[in-house]
């Protein structure tokens, strides 16, 4: 056995690490060091301007502004999801009971669950373009239907007011049909005979829910968590492409803010990299907060 | 290891590499010798070569691929393939200018001739401020290839240089002569009996009208709505004189608070308050709401000169699509009704670094000789910096009156270039307070409140470069 070990870690290993230093690592460390510079990005020209970038970022009102709306997403995003995603996933494996001893979904779970994840299955960008025309002021699915039963109709993402709720909704959207499944596989492994015991007690399905069903996920949706903290953390794709963080900067996020400074309508790379820098330690916070304070006792199942 | 200890890695795992936008500013900063061109390819000058091309020295050519296509280009290229048969010229054609150029630019080895053009182009500000560009005032010194007896500086229409200079130094050639104004069809204006309005009480009658009759009179990119910035920022300086632009130009302290400001906005902001625009504007890109213009549900559009090319596909029938000059505020204005905003547009530019800087001359050279400009004008539906190349070229219905109104604004044409000089002030400040002005979420004093605001968050940031204009 010995001698095989070492041609299996060069072929299966050195490759894959290699790649990820030359294409991940060393672009995350590169970006440190870019962010303490003022580089304009178009020539290879850079002075060490020290922590002036992360001052400027202090006083900036537009990123604080942005981080304002991610703060709103990282709140709202995974609660959201995971309570929808809980939801219909529950429904679909143990929804209905026919007045029988027996788990199962409600009917037609099967059809439910592939429809459920149609937006997994598209692209980010399409899924953009898609909402973008549901969202035509004039001919778009919401002001027809609204039309349609005689009321009037917002701008949706032309007016601040509705514009981030409007690519909120989508981000919700585009996430929950893969939380449905996660939360459905999860939901398969708990051994029914614990959930014939519960209804023999009589309990209600909220409590079913409540006292069984996420107790014995919560691992899962603790990775849910994570993953959709992130995501509000990011949000670029979506928002860039919806609303490009307008009107008057009310959809604006982190992400977009640090694109556009470096490739939109500035070419501060340095300035940018600082974002970029901040954006990595408050993602990184994040994320060890929700693993810290989703900390229980781990239940056993055998 | 138990299977929380598993997930938990995995999560760890995946921060590193989630936010895709995180690994955008990446990028390495590694590259780039400063050799300066020690081995550009440098010919010798003569009667036949004033700019000193090597004769058989590559040209690469990079094209923004959006409106105008890439065909001008190959026909430009082989203009010049013409005259230097020996040279090999590599073109390529993309819309993501910025994204495609900036390793090259770092790594020092940019191509020789950019269109730097379109929404992914390179902030200007950036480029000069690094030197990064080569400076192109020879060229303007050189003969012209086939109007005998004139430099090329001679063959351009006024403006054409000053737009390209920053602080004295024409760096950026700008190929096309736009013209901003008003647009509507003929083809409704006439068969309705309105008269478009010279002075803007008649304009607001005729907006009345036009409502009555169950059409929008106005239209606009709420998505992008500093297009109707254009409009205004006209009325103030035909109102208040050149000066007004050269005050926003130059970020003068109240620039924007201006007398003249204060009037065209507060004359604008009854298009607003009267709801002379097309519901939904808002919320709709310029695409939706050019569309929805050409479709007749507005009468009125703002926009430069590439509205008909850019509306082809759309444009019914007999639409005839005309532009006209903003309408006078009074008899007080400075400026006649007939001034117009006309200006050189779609930048090319070629890099300092470039190996065949001589070669990327010679093709602007090529570009602005009389018949390079009729060839590009032909193709695309579009006039050139060069001056009178239209003549003797059928044009479309909309660009003729574009040329009407050219020779009707005669001296009387303005311009502004803050736009140029600092992009973000007008992509992003402006725009966004553009956006709740006509959306009418804010009045006019609030709306240049936030425009001066941003003047003086660019005017405080001493991180870019600041140029004047005289």
């Amino acid at each position: 056995m010995r001698h095989g070990k070492w041609p299996l870690i060069v072929t299966f290993l050195v490759p894959p690490v290699l790649l990820y230093v030359v294409f991940v690592v060393s672009p995350y460390l590169q970006a440190f060091q870019i962010s303490t510079t003022d580089w304009l990005g178009y020539s290879a020209d850079a002075n060490f301007v020290g922590l002036e970038n992360f001052r400027n970022l202090w006083r900036d009102d537009y990123v604080w502004n942005a981080l304002q709306n991610n703060a709103i997403l990282l709140v709202l995003v995974p609660v959201v999801t995971i309570v929808l995603g809980l939801f219909f996933s529950s429904m679909l494996t143990m929804g209905g009971r026919k007045g029988r001893a027996g788990i199962g979904g409600v009917r037609g779970t099967a059809f439910y669950r592939t429809v459920y994840f149609f937006p997994q299955v598209l692209s980010v960008v399409i899924i953009a373009l898609l909402w973008k025309e549901v969202y035509h002021p004039n001919k778009g699915l919401l002001t027809s239907a609204l039309n349609g039963i005689g009321l009037s109709a917002p701008t949706w993402l032309g007016d601040p007011a509705t514009a981030f709720w409007c690519v909120l909704a989508v981000m919700v959207w585009s996430n929950v049909g893969f939380y449905v499944v996660l939360f459905g596989a999860a939901m398969s492994a708990i051994p029914k005979e614990i959930y014939e015991a519960v209804m023999l007690d009589g309990a209600s399905r909220l409590t079913t829910l409540r006292k069984v069903t996420i107790p014995l996920l919560w691992d899962t949706v603790q990775v849910a968590w994570v993953y959709l903290a992130i995501f509000a953390l990011d949000g670029f794709i979506l928002v860039q492409l919806m609303t490009n963080g307008g009107p008057n900067f009310s959809t604006d996020v982190i992400g977009v803010r640090m694109y556009d400074t470096a490739f939109g309508s500035e070419t501060k790379f340095g300035y940018a990299s600082a974002m970029g820098v901040v954006m990595f330690f408050l993602t990184l916070s994040v994320a060890v907060l929700a693993l810290r304070a989703g900390r229980r006792e781990r239940i056993e199942l055998s | 290891m138990n299977r929380r200890d598993i997930l938990r890695r995995t999560a760890a795992a995946g921060l590193l590499a989630t936010p895709a936008a995180g690994l955008l500013a990446g990028c390495a900063t590694g590259g780039g010798d400063d050799s300066d061109g020690t081995d550009a390819y440098q010919g010798t000058k003569s009667e036949q070569n004033p700019l000193g091309v090597k004769e058989d020295a590559p040209l690469e050519v990079v094209i923004f691929s959006g409106g105008f296509g890439e065909e001008y280009a190959k026909a430009h290229e082989a203009m010049y393939t013409e005259r230097y048969p020996k040279a090999t010229i590599k073109h390529s054609a993309t819309q993501e200018i910025s994204k495609t150029l900036q390793p090259r630019f770092v790594d020092g080895t940019p191509p020789d001739v950019v269109n730097n053009s379109g929404a992914g182009q390179i902030d200007f500000n950036g480029l000069v401020s690094q030197n990064a560009l080569a400076d192109l005032g020879e060229l303007l010194d050189a003969p012209s290839l086939d109007v005998p007896g004139k430099k090329v500086r001679d063959t351009l229409l006024p403006g054409a240089v000053e737009v390209g200079s920053y602080d004295g130094r024409f760096l950026v050639l700008n190929y096309t002569y736009t013209v901003y104004g008003i647009w509507h069809s003929t083809k409704l204006l006439t068969e309705r009996n309105w008269a478009y309005g010279k002075t803007w009480d008649d304009h607001i009658a005729l907006c009345r009208q036009i409502k009555a009759a169950g059409i929008a009179p106005w239209t606009y990119a709420g998505i992008h709505p500093r297009y109707m910035s254009w409009p205004l920022i006209s009325t103030a300086i035909k109102f208040g004189g050149p000066q007004v632009a050269m005050a926003i130009d130059n970020l003068e302290p109240n620039a924007w608070k201006s007398d003249a400001m204060k009037t065209a906005a507060d004359a604008w902001h009854q298009i607003v308050k009267d709801k002379f625009i097309l519901e939904g504007s808002p919320g709709l890109d310029h695409k939706q709401s050019q569309t929805a213009w050409s479709q007749g549900k507005a009468a009125f559009i703002s926009c430069g000169s590439w509205l008909e090319a850019e509306q082809k596909d759309v444009t019914p029938a007999g639409f005839d699509m005309a532009v006209q000059p903003t309408p006078s505020l009074g008899s007080g204005d400075k400026l006649p009704f007939e001034a117009i905003r006309g200006t050189a547009g779609e930048p090319f530019m070629v890099p300092a670094k470039a190996k065949n800087v001589a070669g990327g001359l010679e093709y602007f050279r090529t570009m602005l000789s009389r018949k390079g400009a009729q060839d590009f004008t032909k193709k695309v539906s579009s006039l050139t910096v060069v001056a009178g190349a239209s003549e003797g070229v059928e044009l479309p219905h909309g660009l003729s009156t574009v040329v009407k109104a050219l020779d009707a604004s005669g001296a009387n044409g303005f311009n502004w270039v803050y736009n140029n000089y600092y992009r973000k002030l007008e992509r992003n400040l402006v725009d966004a307070a553009c956006g709740e002005f006509f959306s009418g979420r804010i009045g006019p004093a609030e709306f240049l409140d936030q425009c001066q605001k941003g003047a003086d968050s660019i005017a405080q940031d001493s991180s870019i470069t600041k140029y004047k204009r005289t």
